[in-house]
């Protein structure tokens, strides 16, 4: 600046000098995560963390996790989507078709199966983005208009059963490829799980001293070295826990892989990326967002198409997981990847939220389902829980906002 | 009873560890028209807040004398029920609803439960004749002007029994015709009795209309003095603690080639696309070059700016937008952003900021693909690139990552300029650059337009406050119904030379 200012700005405080405090708001889901894990251990005898309860948790979920995955990017960017469990049905079904009826290779048929979902995603997309309808109303059109597909696909019955590829994509296991390492008291456990295992951890370690180190570069603050060191231990101890129970049971099952390379991609993506940014940005304020020049009307076109391709990813494999495309495939799935998404601190107004969170909430849920399931808990009880979680969970974050 | 209807006493309000208001005292006499004058923060709100029950009794310290005696509300029908109340800057009137309904909303005409329609009807239509506004009372409010909706806030007021009426910035958004009718309004309650307390940054209003000035500033009582006689410059000097001899900071223009014609620029209203909004203008600015375009509102300044800006406005749009002598395609956003355009809205929360997010993430919005390479953003530049800008703007806020909603307006109108300093633009278009902000900060952002100028950059401000335009300007157009009606160089011009243009050809 040339001219003088009038009033002097305050002095800049020193960059590094401001003092790290931990996000409460942020932080507060994978605390309560890991108090209610605790919780049901306790009350469940350690039945909870049992290999294949753990190996149990991960596959019943997965299709709600993925669906989780797309849906905190429609809420992000501030609208809703109540049309995918009607897209996980009608898109089981299409796969069945292809599969079973005419006799496609699965890789095909899995590959149309993904562009049907996302041009389902498109066709509401246009609805939505290009005329101008409220997400509510085009997807709750949606899911019924998708449910009455499904029913005249299937012709009012199940179509399977399933090829063995799609099925041991939703249940079945990594191969011990080279074969098992005792682990002691624990006895044996499959080496490749491990390993696996201990390169993610390695992996993420690595990057994360990557992104301490270029910021301090650029002369910004970072956590202090030790809650750093911790954060990559706990993180460390906590997948290498799942990671050698899993390897006890039966492997590491595939749909794990396949969503830890979900959950690693989105999250890259959300945050990182130009659209990313632009999802946020639409959703926390539409209007500068279009003064700004970002393609308002084309990103949210492609996150209802996003929507749809992984909505028709979890219709495959909860299709392959009960080996049969049936009518009421996916109901109220729309219900749990929507709560899944508040749970995991994403914000009704639109512009908040994170792809790890969504998943976290949607385990949370996991866990609750299971855990009290496993204590005996007749089923409204645990529909009564996870409607009260749901509902804290929120309170917690409007509270915490309104503090601040 | 005494001459003087309210008392307040030694009031302090903190905040969590801040302190709002420090020990302020305040005496309005009665009948009397009041103003409260001090820069944003200065603790005017806070204080009315306290005299309405907002804050309820017990959250501040200090006495509250109305009409003689003490007063502990402890909600805002606490204080309605004593006869004052308030009218906040952001109307808050249900715009569905009608006109009758809304006066009465909370307060409704009813008989065993059921709205009494003809009563309702029949006495909004007493209270409107006596603000003077000749609408019907089933009208919706909606369909009303700004400047009709403050009068059936007003008309609210007086259906409730009021004795001391308190105005939060009630001609901010009006422009000159209807905040003379509104001050010609507040006069004639005056002499029905009604003591008035009115918060405004117009002090050329403040002098004319008011009997008694209070000047506020950190949330302590600088001074209170006799309208009578008063200059602005007086005023400011107790809102800034300072002798603000120039309000303007020097500039030695430095004026170079055109760089930007707007031709023949012809637009009509997406509600009325047979109405014509702009109508055939023609205007053009140099580099260097701060150019101002005056207007009442609704001459269609505004309009003319977004329509130019990736056609943000209207339908129906005819015209060239020529620069550095090629004409260029300026249909989209990002057409224009990527010809050189920049367009700071007049409301920066609503068309402006991300008010959840910090300053980093609000500067690289608009250009967002600099950060990035091959769709992905480089985070530590971005950081790099906030921290420079709130060095440089003298932008307070604790960090980059603080959302921009807990900034003051200066603040806020900082972060957006940096935005568009960003996208490094050849010709920024201002909207009411410093509406809503107090005068330290308007020095401030006064100081960024001459630099943007000084960078060869074409600059074209639009301002309701005249002296604003003559104070920061080298040429001001005027626009009338859309037409430009006059063009005047930073010589030439005077206010009331712009405001003849500026009416020039008003069917009345």
């Amino acid at each position: 600046m040339t001219t003088k200012i009038a009033p002097a700005p305050a002095a800049a405080p020193p960059a590094r000098s401001r003092r790290f405090s931990i996000n409460l708001r942020q932080s507060g889901i994978y605390v309560a995560f890991a108090l209610i894990v605790v919780l049901f251990a306790v009350l469940t005898d350690g039945a909870l963390l049992q290999p294949q309860n753990i190996s149990n948790i991960i596959v019943q979920n997965s299709y709600v996790l993925i669906l989780a995955i797309g849906m905190i990017l429609v809420i992000i960017g501030g609208h809703i989507d109540l049309s995918v469990g009607s897209t996980v049905a009608l898109t089981g079904a299409i796969c069945a078709v292809l599969t079973v009826q005419w006799g496609l290779p699965w890789p095909v048929a899995v590959l149309l199966t993904l562009l049907s979902g996302a041009l389902i995603g498109a066709a509401q997309g246009y609805w939505i983005a290009y005329f101008g309808i409220p997400a509510f109303i085009v997807t709750l059109a949606g899911m019924l208009v998708f449910r009455a597909l499904t029913l005249t696909t299937l012709g009012n019955q199940g179509i399977g059963p399933f090829p063995d590829e799609i099925r041991s994509l939703s249940n079945g296991f990594t191969g011990g490829y080279l074969g098992n390492i005792g682990l002691g008291p624990l006895g044996g456990a499959d080496l490749v799980s491990l390993l696996a295992g201990l390169t993610f951890v390695a992996g993420f370690a690595l990057s994360q001293w990557r992104k301490r180190a270029a910021r301090l570069g650029y002369d910004q603050t970072v956590e202090p070295m030790p809650v750093f060191v911790l954060k990559i231990v706990g993180v460390g101890v906590v997948v290498m826990a799942v990671v050698v129970q899993l390897a006890r049971f039966r492997n590491l099952p595939w749909v794990l892989v396949l969503l830890a390379a979900l959950a690693l991609g989105y999250s890259l993506m959300a945050g990182n990326s130009v659209f990313g940014r632009h999802i946020y940005s639409i959703g926390g304020n539409l209007q500068a967002a279009t003064l700004s020049g970002v393609k308002v009307k084309a990103v949210t076109f492609w996150v209802f198409v996003n929507m749809g391709a992984l909505a028709a990813l979890a219709g495959v494999i909860f299709a392959g997981r009960l080996n049969q495309a049936g009518p009421t495939a996916g109901m109220s799935f729309e219900l749990d990847a929507i709560a899944a998404a508040f749970i995991g601190g994403a914000a009704v107004q639109g512009g908040v939220g994170k792809v790890v969170g969504a998943i976290t909430g949607g385990l949370i849920m996991g866990v609750i389902n299971n855990g009290m399931s496993l204590i005996g808990a007749p089923s409204e009880r645990v529909m009564l829980v996870k409607g009260l979680v749901l509902l804290a969970a929120v309170a917690y974050d409007v509270w915490t906002k309104r503090r601040a | 009873m005494s001459d003087d209807i309210l008392v307040m006493r030694g009031i302090t309000k903190r905040f969590a560890g801040v302190t709002a208001l420090h020990e302020v005292s305040l005496t309005v006499r009665r009948g009397e028209i009041h103003a409260i004058c001090g820069e944003n923060g200065a603790g005017k709100s806070t204080l009315m807040k306290v005299l309405s029950g907002v804050h309820p009794h017990g959250t501040y310290d200090g006495d509250i004398l109305f009409e003689g005696e003490p007063c502990a509300f402890d909600g805002i029908r606490d204080s309605e029920r004593r006869g004052i109340v308030i009218i906040h800057q952001e109307l808050a009137l249900c715009g569905q609803l009608s006109v009758a309904e809304n006066l009465f909303l909370g307060n409704e005409r009813s008989r065993r439960g059921f709205i009494d329609w003809n009563r309702t009807n029949h006495e909004a239509q007493a209270l409107l004749d006596r603000v003077g506004l000749r609408e019907n009372p089933t009208t919706p409010v909606n369909d009303l002007g700004v400047g009709k909706q403050q009068l059936v806030e007003i008309a609210k007021a007086l259906s409730k029994e009021v004795s001391l009426l308190i105005l939060d910035e009630p001609t901010a958004a009006l422009n000159d015709d209807d905040s003379q009718h509104l001050l010609d309004l507040l006069d004639g309650l005056r002499n029905e009795g009604i003591t008035s307390v009115i918060i405004s940054h117009k002090l050329g209003e403040v002098i004319k209309i008011a009997d008694t000035v209070t000047v506020l500033r950190d949330g302590k009582t600088i001074e209170t003095l006799p309208a009578e006689g008063l200059s602005e410059e007086r005023i400011i000097s107790g809102m800034v603690g300072r002798d603000l001899e120039h309000r303007f900071p020097p500039r030695t223009p430095d004026i170079g080639e055109e760089v930007l014609r707007i031709e023949d620029w012809t637009v009509h209203s997406p509600a009325q696309p047979d109405r014509v909004v702009v109508d055939n203008a023609t205007l053009s600015l140099r580099r260097g070059e701060i150019v101002g375009l005056a207007g009442l509102m609704g001459a269609g300044r505004t309009e003319l700016a977004m329509s130019v800006f990736g056609r943000s406005y209207g339908v129906g749009i005819s015209g060239r937008v020529v620069k550095d002598g090629q004409e260029i395609d300026t249909r989209t956003v990002r057409g224009a952003i990527r010809h050189g355009l920049a367009y700071v809205s007049e409301d920066r929360k609503k068309y402006g900021l991300n008010l959840i997010e910090g300053v980093q993430r609000n500067v690289s919005a608009a250009a967002l693909d600099k950060l990035a390479n091959r769709g992905w953003v480089n985070e530590n530049e971005e950081y790099t690139v906030a921290e420079r800008f709130r060095r440089s703007m003298g932008i307070r806020t604790a960090a980059v990552s603080t959302p921009t909603g807990t900034l003051s307006g200066g603040n806020q109108q900082k972060v957006v300029l940096a935005k568009w300093m960003f996208t490094d633009p050849d010709v920024l278009i201002l909207d009411e650059p410093t509406r809503g902000i107090d005068v330290g900060a308007k020095y401030e952002i006064y100081s960024i337009i001459n630099d943007l100028a000084a960078q060869g950059r074409a600059v074209l401000v639009i301002s309701s406050e005249l002296p604003e335009l003559l104070g920061l300007c080298d040429r001001v157009y005027a626009l009338s119904e859309g037409r430009i009606t006059g063009e005047v160089s930073r010589e030439e011009a005077t206010q009331e030379r712009l405001m003849q243009y500026m009416t020039r050809g008003q069917s009345s």
